[in-house]
């Protein structure tokens, strides 16, 4: 088989994975070598569906022993098989970087013959790509649960970032669809790279030149609307990897069937797009914002609200804490105003130390007027939230086609305590499992 | 107080140039209607005056800003030169008028109409060489990396220094149409010089392969059932397409034609330390 082939069977079987950032480490090339990487991340196209291509995305096997129900590359299902030598993966990452294709390499691999082997022949891979061709770009690593700690160590001290996939939120869902995985074999070794992080960050600290152990930090990702997990539970999850795990990002997928199967929803299944976008919404919303999970969703909130943002669904949930007066509030406090983002709020606390706001200016540093004008004080104007009815608001916060939606589901003949008690739209409803 | 005046300033379009223009401003105690470049056709309204670029005036306009208003803005003064804002040049001689009168806090006068217009456009500037450090594709015959873009705004001087990180120990060629100059390396040693006609050589073997390889790589790379073009377009507008190597036809280098292109003088038109 020749690299054309392998390549295209190998990024076929890796374009589910959700993580292509390569965000999160400064770094340049030393004499002699190639590469860098920049703290911000760089795209360097996007695929048809949108999606930023970062890295090279590739598997280095598809071959896999286990047999996760959900997953492309289990072992039941019939696909051609192959893998590619760690020297060719090598080569092939070096020349689509020199043509600045990628901002480095993304590496997983099905689990071939056994954790350790496979890792040993990521290891290689990277070990070329560093030791021989001086390369100081991103490497995403994936590592393989069940390997030898001491594989992990040497693939995490090659790697700039590495990410153990959680897939499925509940342990209850793990035992259904990946019998082979369980709670303990992924959190693991997750809490092993935490604490090597940790240890090499201290080391860092006592001597400048301490080798470092994956300076982007630990992602993960998880599998939406595969099991009936609510996105209370979801949530709640991600906020506890943050603080527990320290993890840098947490990655949301939309399942798409890729299997028929009787504990999966069925092949036609559309993917719950609407879902995990607004689980990156607030997701962005813990770690940007200063939002609780508890805050945003609670015991008998364990939906989104499809029609509105998260932080708008807060926002008119929460008129005690509205108008937010521009000229004075705190930063913490602009945040939570819809239309103020990270950088307009930074905009607000400048312009306003050379000059009192008037709502003609907020439009100037970036303030999205439209949903901000309901929830603030500006110039001594009052905001419109006293005089408008909390529908009112909402109706003015739609987009025209979710306005529609919204009607069609009999949401504005409903009273304004149902805002977040909304049925899911019917064309989007996803098949939740049984019990 | 000094009044907007029934003049118009022409200079030769260096950075330089427009200092002197700020020299001249002062001297004469007014604020010109325009400042245009000595190539640009003549005006009705307006009488021309040309300001001869002299080094030792420029010299004494550019050692007060910072003195005056810092080095963050002397910096931001030099990035917005960069922009493709129009009538840039008397938006710049407003803001510096801005901070000569305020100080630092010139670049906190978020809401002030100059100052605002130049912010967005350095934004503009900042998120256009953002994109093409990503967009940018080199071709590689005999070792060399080539590759060509046109931008709105003069990006090549901010590319400089990450490619010159990125690539140490390459030779590289990066060719801007639009503004007719070049960013060209060689081991540690960049230069931006002005390049009118230049053509990308021809693709051997090997970059074919790898043309095509990448274009296999980005086509198996989307999910079908989440199709989207339109967020596509959105992340990665149209018009970086043509030098891309995944929207190419087959084997072939990217499509490119090309209308009507502005032709500028490069080296006039970089700062002093960068030409």
């Amino acid at each position: 088989m020749d690299v054309f082939d392998k390549l295209k069977i190998l990024t076929d079987a890796a374009k589910y994975d959700v993580a292509c950032t390569s965000s999160g480490v400064d770094k340049r090339a030393g004499a002699g070598g190639i590469g860098s990487a920049a703290a911000s991340g760089i795209c360097h196209s996007f695929s048809a569906d949108g999606r930023c291509i970062s890295l090279l995305k590739v598997l280095l096997s598809n071959a896999c022993i286990y047999d996760c129900q959900y997953c492309v590359n289990r072992s039941s299902n019939e696909t051609q098989r192959t893998a590619f030598t760690p020297r060719e993966l090598a080569e092939l990452t070096m020349n689509f970087y020199r043509r600045n294709y990628i901002e480095g390499l993304f590496l997983s691999s099905g689990v071939l013959k056994n954790p350790d082997y496979t890792c040993e022949q990521m290891i290689e891979t990277l070990r070329i790509l560093r030791e021989e061709y001086r390369f100081h770009g991103y490497i995403h690593a994936k590592a393989i649960p069940g390997a030898d700690h001491r594989l992990t160590e040497r693939l995490g001290m090659l790697a700039d970032r590495m990410s153990i996939n959680i897939e499925l939120p509940s342990q209850r869902s793990l035992q259904l669809l990946a019998p082979d995985k369980s709670k303990q074999s992924i959190l693991a070794p997750m809490g092993y790279i935490k604490q090597r992080i940790q240890e090499a960050t201290r080391d860092i600290v006592k001597y400048r030149h301490a080798p470092k152990f994956v300076p982007a930090g630990q992602s993960t990702q998880m599998i939406i609307g595969a099991t009936p997990d609510t996105d209370f539970q979801i949530l709640n999850l991600t906020e506890s990897l943050y603080q527990k795990y320290k993890l840098k990002r947490v990655f949301f997928s939309a399942y798409l069937p890729v299997a028929e199967n009787a504990l999966l929803p069925s092949l036609d299944t559309q993917p719950p797009l609407w879902r995990e976008h607004r689980l990156y919404q607030a997701d962005w919303l813990l770690r940007f914002y200063g939002f609780a999970a508890n805050e945003l969703l609670d015991g008998e909130h364990q939906s989104f609200n499809p029609f509105v943002d998260p932080k708008c669904n807060w926002a008119l949930n929460h008129r005690e804490f509205f108008p937010v007066d521009v000229n004075r509030a705190e930063y913490e406090a602009l945040l939570r105003v819809p239309g103020i983002g990270v950088m307009s709020a930074k905009r607000i606390i400048a312009a306003r130390r050379m000059a009192t706001l008037q709502e003609a200016d907020l439009k100037k540093l970036g303030v999205v007027l439209k949903r901000a004008q309901h929830f603030i004080l500006c110039g001594g104007r009052s905001a419109s939230l006293i005089k408008c009815s909390q529908q009112t608001v909402l109706r003015s916060l739609l987009s025209q086609k979710t306005l529609a939606l919204y009607r069609a589901q009999g949401g504005l003949a409903a009273g304004a305590e149902q805002l977040s008690l909304f049925e899911l739209p019917a064309a989007q409803a996803i098949t939740l499992l049984e019990g | 107080m000094q009044v907007r005046s029934e003049v118009t300033y022409r200079y030769d379009g260096s950075f330089e140039g427009l200092l002197c223009c700020v020299f001249e401003s002062y001297d004469k105690k007014e604020i010109p209607a325009d400042i245009l470049l000595d190539a640009a056709p003549a005006g009705l309204l307006f009488r021309d005056r040309t300001i001869v670029t002299e080094s030792d005036k420029a010299q004494r306009v550019l050692a007060s800003i910072p003195q005056k208003m810092g080095r963050d803005a002397l910096f931001f003064i030099r990035q917005a030169f960069l922009t493709c804002l129009p009538q840039k040049e008397v938006q710049l001689l407003r803001f510096m008028r801005l901070g000569y009168q305020h100080g630092p806090a010139v670049l906190q006068m978020l809401t002030d109409e100059t100052v605002s217009r130049l912010m967005k456009a350095v934004r503009h500037l900042e998120r256009e060489s953002h994109l093409l450090k990503g967009f940018i594709r080199f071709s590689i015959t005999d070792n060399v990396l080539t590759a060509q873009i046109e931008a709105k705004n003069i990006v090549l001087p901010l590319l400089a220094e990450h490619f010159c990180q990125r690539f140490p120990e390459e030779r590289f060629l990066i060719h801007d149409r639009s503004h007719g100059m070049a960013l060209i390396y060689q081991p540690y040693r960049p230069m931006i010089i002005a390049v009118d006609e230049w053509e990308m050589p021809q693709a051997d073997e090997t970059e074919l392969a790898y043309r095509k390889l990448w274009r296999l790589f980005y086509d198996s790379i989307e999910i079908k059932a989440r199709h989207n073009p339109r967020c596509r377009m959105t992340q990665m507008p149209k018009r970086y397409w043509k030098y891309m190597t995944e929207f190419a036809a087959e084997n072939s280098a990217p499509q490119r034609e090309i209308g009507e292109r502005k032709k500028m003088n490069a080296q006039r038109l970089l700062p002093p330390s960068q030409a």
